[in-house]
């Protein structure tokens, strides 16, 4: 015997309201929640609108060629695993050399001042970061502030980032990198194996009223800081005063890390 | 019914596997985990009571508020400030995991994923280490 329309319908009432029913048992049931709390920025924070660096490029190389005390605050601050394995190399700021650096205005007769001189390189925290728009869960993000970020705990290992960065900045964890630490800043998180990562632009310390850790670390003060909306930002000044290049700026993505020279 | 010989000795295996868990366990207490309070603390960041059902609710907003909202104070529902770091501050009081998350966790089979990459400052030295550097450039 078939079910007749109105014990179906009868039926499907009973059903949908049981299922509502429940529905308003879980929520009862749910732990009480407080009084929501409140999320408040650093009183210290440096407040910005386009963060960004300037790499006093011949204070640097005076200060030697094989200076990479920048390189190291950042490794120790960040807890970067060093590997032997160029394959598995994971680095935020990195040097290498002119003609790699700025391949698009390399030329054969370029002065001796620069040729086969090594510049200092990281993220360029651009204005139109390609990173960005190709994440499929935005864990690559842009801050209100200018720093590119990337939020690990959302990163699902895809290295779309890492195709489209121009400038190599992006490195993916291809083992566990803690067995490959050498010092542990106990402040900081490690990452885990099977996640993008690169220079976050120290927006920890920034949130707290710090500048970037290889800007404090410089003996030098090769590296200029600041907000380049700001007219009267020591970066500012800087580049009023001094001719500057940038990376690659013929792809559109507008970097924000000036080269003095 | 058809094949009455085989469904129904069917039935019974598919039940005998499916309770197993239920009545292997049956009067036998498993004692629930006793979690190790800090001693120098008296207060968490919320009430005892929405700390222990939520917490995971509470870390999973704190961490969007800091990773993408620069966020990094939290103003609980007592009016104190909090910084908001499971590594830093968490674990300053906290400062046994094993004691403390780890049996609660471990009790319900939970693991989360936040010890992946975050650890306890106060057990840097058993953590991993890399031995000797190749320098690099």
């Amino acid at each position: 015997m078939g079910v007749s329309r109105r014990e179906f319908l009868k039926l499907a009432g009973l059903t949908a309201a049981l299922g509502l029913g429940t529905g308003t048992a879980f929520e009862l049931l749910a732990p009480g929640q407080v009084e929501a709390g409140e999320y408040l920025r650093s009183e210290n924070a440096l407040v910005g609108k386009r963060w960004a660096m300037a790499f006093d490029v011949k204070k640097c190389l005076a200060n030697g060629e094989d200076c990479r005390i920048c390189i190291d605050a950042c490794i120790n601050e960040h807890n970067i695993p060093q590997y032997d394995n160029p394959l598995h190399e994971i680095k935020w700021i990195w040097k290498d050399l002119y003609r790699y650096a700025f391949e698009d205005t390399e030329n054969p007769y370029v002065s001796d001042e620069y040729k086969d001189k090594p510049f200092i390189l990281l993220c360029n925290h651009c204005d139109e970061p390609p990173c960005v728009r190709v994440c499929p869960t935005q864990a690559t993000f842009r801050r209100p502030d200018g720093i590119v970020m990337q939020d690990m705990h959302r990163c699902i290992g895809c290295r779309f980032c890492m195709a489209a960065c121009p400038y190599g900045s992006r490195n993916f964890n291809w083992l566990d990198p803690r067995p490959h630490i050498v010092h542990y800043n106990p402040k900081y998180p490690t990452r885990r194996r099977g996640v993008v990562e690169k220079c976050i632009f120290c927006n920890e310390r920034i949130d707290l009223g710090k500048k970037p850790v290889c800007v404090d670390a410089c003996p030098v003060g090769a590296i200029i800081f600041g907000d380049l909306h700001d007219p009267n930002s020591p970066i500012r000044q800087v580049l009023r005063k001094r001719f500057s290049i940038r990376r690659k700026l013929e792809l559109g993505t507008k970097p924000s890390m000036f080269y003095l020279i | 019914m058809y094949d009455a010989e085989k469904i129904i000795p069917g039935l019974i295996v598919f039940l005998i596997i499916v309770l197993f868990p239920y009545y292997y366990t049956m009067g036998r207490m498993v004692p629930a985990p006793k979690p190790v309070k800090p001693t120098k603390y008296k207060k968490c960041v919320e009430p005892l009571a929405y700390m222990r059902a939520a917490h995971m609710d509470l870390l999973n907003v704190w961490r969007d508020e800091v990773v993408r909202h620069e966020k990094r104070v939290y103003v609980s529902s007592t009016g104190k400030e909090w910084d908001m770091s499971l590594q830093n501050e968490c674990l300053r009081c906290h400062d046994n995991k094993a004691k403390f998350c780890d049996r609660c966790h471990n009790y319900l089979g939970v693991k989360p994923y936040c010890w992946d990459c975050h650890f306890e400052p106060n057990k840097v030295k058993e953590l991993p280490h890399k031995m000797t550097t190749k320098e690099t450039m």
